[in-house]
């Protein structure tokens, strides 16, 4: 018995041990296959193993980006719509000192995907397991070399006539701008690590009388909603009162068809990609409603669309199919954003 | 809804942002303001229903007990009405919650557990914080596997089957995210213990130790020093694991409080790391791959790194040191009157068990040692509580926890001295809440 399963065997409780010692090898599972690792084994390190064939350029890149990533990440890597901005926020210095200057310092600007990166193969492994976010995994290698040479390229990393593959991501890693930014000297790594701080269980008199230097400011107070609604209404605390109490809602309102479609649209996922009164992914549904307008006969339609999914009428991006709905749901949804989403 | 969320994340969103310098001081010069305020609102509710039991009317007695309730004069309902129990209808309130203007879409948010009104160590599972990076699924566990492949002698894959067949272990943990107390760094930013410390939970998980399934697919000491943990959902969340860490206590889990784990968190399998953060405990678990180099991957490259004052981010930040906050009373609330209540909150150390807790009154000057609840365990939360007179005055409650290592939970200057304010992660400071004379609990930071 090697050394592990002793510790297994103690980790288990010695006491069952007693009862029914250890028969051995429980042989259970089986071994994988080298196709099934093949399919899961994807990660890719920081030295390049795992890293598979292939090869894309930066106009490649491009036009993957536009079709699949501009929409969330922006143009240029900037939005902030979606997730904190991709590219931008270093200078050709970074780049030679594998530093990121404006890191250091009070005044640490919104941080960028970019100005972090230290590993390139951080970069490509992502993309390749989770990007884009709605479809991950369904990148192949080319394309998935192609769009991080894009994404590179967005932070001047590599020039436009830059091709990324298996030998080419060498030289990259020697220019990321936040190379030399990671740092392991500390002590939360591992279990036995030494703490950086040192305080004293002092127990009377200790330090000066407090003073308060930050609280929140008052126009926050209703930022978190109602915190009388938050907390039990018996015990020894209430919440505060951080709104003044809304109108009494007649429970004709509350159950109104109305206000269970809007829920009905929160359950399944369609408001992450429409606002009532803002365009997300796909149209607001007030603009859905004023394109509509006058036209009850469309209802069949929307439906349709709303059940199967449909491209082309508003943009680029496609709306998948919400079969998991059924045919009243979809009609009822359908009904509530023509009458303009109220 | 819409609206009033845009409003809102105007306000401060975090973590990446904090309140602006005008800000700030716009807090300090108004605070005088503020208080008078919150005292106004306070008087209005004492005058409401919200304080201490209805004054017994004239001189008969309390129509409560007066006059039988229809609980008391009426059949109840059958058994199994709710096959799966819910809560009563009256504890709508304690649910989980976003943050508004945290993050910018629900598929990659934070859902904070209401601490503020949990009692005891566990969390129940439907109250367990969540944070997911691309959306929850719900996992058919028929079709689930899990693969042990790199650096073993055979790697091997398993089904629910065989996990649930091999030895077990049941034990209880906590799970605190990295960036729990984040929002806070540069100071106050939310206003309950939800907000600031909800994105922490503890339960029982059942499962296989790790050491057991290494130990099945022929690992040997001497071959890796990291596990890499990969899960099944769309962002095949990926971790690194050093060795030493894997083989002592984590646990390939399947049960949490006695049932399956809930969809989001992880059903039908994810990974216990115990006293590690959150995001290294991977759900939908469905690879474990032995290495001999850490992997850099994106939750330990682009996040999860803690942005030092020097410009460097420290990587691989993993371990959660001791800490601890008051629940009740705490932000947000009114205490209904004046006299008599316990004060009570949890204790956590991601190094050890607790060994003690302090609850101070006066901001820090004194403090006087809190009573720990049973049980006390390794990489779990204790419960601790502590008598306290409320007479009236202003008061600043703190708790400071100390764990089996020695080690002190630090105070927020401590912490901004070695780390800046920038750093979001692995905020462990001493959490302050003020007592206003009204009786209203704010949120306050104090140096
Ligand atoms: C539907 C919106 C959407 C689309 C389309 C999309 N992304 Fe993303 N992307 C996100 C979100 C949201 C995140 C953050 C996920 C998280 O929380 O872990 C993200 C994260 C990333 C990151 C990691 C950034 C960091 O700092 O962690 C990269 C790199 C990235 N996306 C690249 C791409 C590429 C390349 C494409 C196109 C092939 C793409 N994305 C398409 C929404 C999208
Ligand atoms: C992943 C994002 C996504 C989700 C989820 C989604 N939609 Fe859409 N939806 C879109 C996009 C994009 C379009 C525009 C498609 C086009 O140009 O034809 C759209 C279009 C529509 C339209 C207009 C169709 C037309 O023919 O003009 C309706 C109505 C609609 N969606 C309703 C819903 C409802 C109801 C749900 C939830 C059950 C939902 N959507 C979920 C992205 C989404």
């Amino acid at each position: 018995m090697s050394r592990l399963v002793k510790r297994g065997a103690l980790a288990i409780g010695l006491a069952a041990a007693a009862v029914s010692p250890l028969l051995g090898a429980p042989n259970l599972g089986r071994p994988a296959t080298p196709a099934e690792i093949a399919a899961w084994d994807i990660d890719v390190r920081p030295d390049f193993k795992g890293l598979p064939a292939g090869s894309g350029s930066v106009m490649q890149g491009q036009d993957i980006w536009e079709a699949q990533c501009e929409s969330c990440h922006g143009t240029f890597g900037e939005s902030n719509e979606w997730f904190t901005p991709l590219a931008g926020g270093t200078t050709a210095a970074d780049q030679k000192t594998g530093h990121v200057k404006s890191l250091a310092g009070p005044d640490v600007p919104q941080r960028t995907t970019l100005m972090k990166l230290s590993t390139v193969s951080t970069l490509f492994d992502y993309i390749r397991r989770a990007m884009p976010w709605t479809a991950p995994k369904s990148l192949s290698d080319d394309e998935v070399y192609a769009v991080t040479a894009y994404v590179l390229y967005l932070n001047d990393v590599v020039d436009d006539a830059f091709v990324l593959d298996q030998d080419t991501i060498r030289e990259v890693q020697g220019r990321l701008p936040n190379r030399n930014g990671m740092s392991r000297k500390h002590g939360l790594w591992l279990a036995s690590g030494k703490p950086d701080t040192a305080n004293k269980a002092c127990m009377r008199n200790c330090g000066d009388e407090a003073n308060v230097t930050s609280s929140l400011p008052d126009y926050a107070r209703d930022a978190h909603g109602n915190l009388a609604d938050q907390n039990r209404t018996f015990g020894p605390v209430r919440g505060v009162q951080t709104v003044a109490p809304a109108p009494a809602t007649d429970a004709a309102t509350a159950s109104s068809p109305a206000a269970s479609a809007l829920l009905l649209a929160q359950d399944n996922g369609c408001t992450g990609c429409h606002g009532v009164d803002e365009q997300i992914l796909g149209p607001s549904f007030r603009e859905v409603a004023k394109r509509y307008e006058g036209k009850p006969e469309s209802i069949g339609k929307l439906t349709r669309t709303i059940l199967q999914g449909g491209s082309g009428n508003w943009g680029e991006m496609p709306m998948p199919a919400q079969d998991h709905l059924d045919d009243a749901q979809a009609d009822a949804l359908a009904q509530w954003i023509l009458d303009g989403a109220q | 809804m819409a609206e009033s969320l845009k409003r809102r994340g105007a306000i401060v969103r975090a973590p990446e942002n904090f309140l602006s310098g005008d800000q700030i001081a716009a807090v300090g010069a108004g605070r005088r303001d503020f208080l008078r305020q919150a005292m106004i609102a306070a008087a209005a509710v004492g005058a409401g229903a919200a304080m201490p039991a209805r004054a017994a009317e004239a001189s008969a007695g309390d129509p409560d007990i007066l006059n039988l309730p229809p609980w008391s004069t009426t059949l109840g309902k059958p058994v199994a009405s709710t096959p799966y129990g819910s809560p009563s209808k009256f504890e709508t309130n304690l649910v989980r919650r976003e943050s508004p203007g945290l993050t910018r879409v629900g598929a990659s948010s934070v859902s904070f557990a209401p601490l503020q009104g949990l009692f005891g160590i566990i969390t129940p599972s439907g109250l367990h914080f969540e944070r997911h990076h691309q959306g929850w699924q719900d996992v058919d566990p028929a079709r689930h596997r899990l693969m042990i492949n790199g650096l073993v002698g055979t790697p091997k894959v398993y089904t629910m089957d065989d996990l649930m067949r091999l030895p077990s272990v049941s034990r209880i943990h906590f799970i605190e995210c990295g960036a729990n107390s984040g929002m806070e760094w540069g100071n106050v930013a939310v206003p309950t213990v939800q907000y600031t410390h909800g994105m922490l939970s503890c339960s029982e998980f059942t499962g296989v130790p790790l050491s057991v399934l290494l130990e099945d697919c022929g690992y040997e000491r001497s071959d890796g020093h990291y596990v890499l943990a990969e899960g099944a959902d769309g962002s095949s969340m990926t971790r690194t694991i050093p060795i030493d860490n894997a083989l002592d206590d984590v646990i390939v889990a399947y049960g949490q409080n006695g049932e399956m784990l809930r969809p989001e968190n992880g059903y039908p399998l994810r990974l216990v790391v115990p006293g590690v953060q959150g995001v290294s405990w991977v759900k939908w678990l469905r690879r474990i791959e032995i290495g001999d180099q850490p992997y850099g991957t994106k939750d330990e490259s682009l996040h999860y790194v803690d942005l030092m004052p020097d410009g460097t981010h420290r990587q691989y930040s993993s371990i959660q040191e001791a800490k601890s906050v008051i629940t009740t009373p705490s932000g947000g609330q009114q205490l209904v009157g004046q006299g008599y209540y316990t004060v009570t909150g949890l204790a956590w150390s991601g190094r050890g068990a607790i060994r003690r807790v302090d609850v101070s009154a006066d901001g820090g000057r004194n403090w006087r040692r809190a009573k720990l609840e049973t049980p006390v365990l390794s990489k779990a939360l204790t419960r601790f509580n502590i008598d306290w007179e409320w007479d009236g005055a202003p008061a600043i409650l703190q708790s400071r926890a100390i764990d089996d290592t020695g080690y002190v939970q630090p105070t927020m200057p401590q912490l901004r001295a070695v780390r800046g304010s920038k750093s979001i992660y692995h905020n462990n400071a001493i959490q302050s809440w003020a007592v206003a004379p009204s009786g209203e609990v704010s949120n306050v930071q104090v140096g």
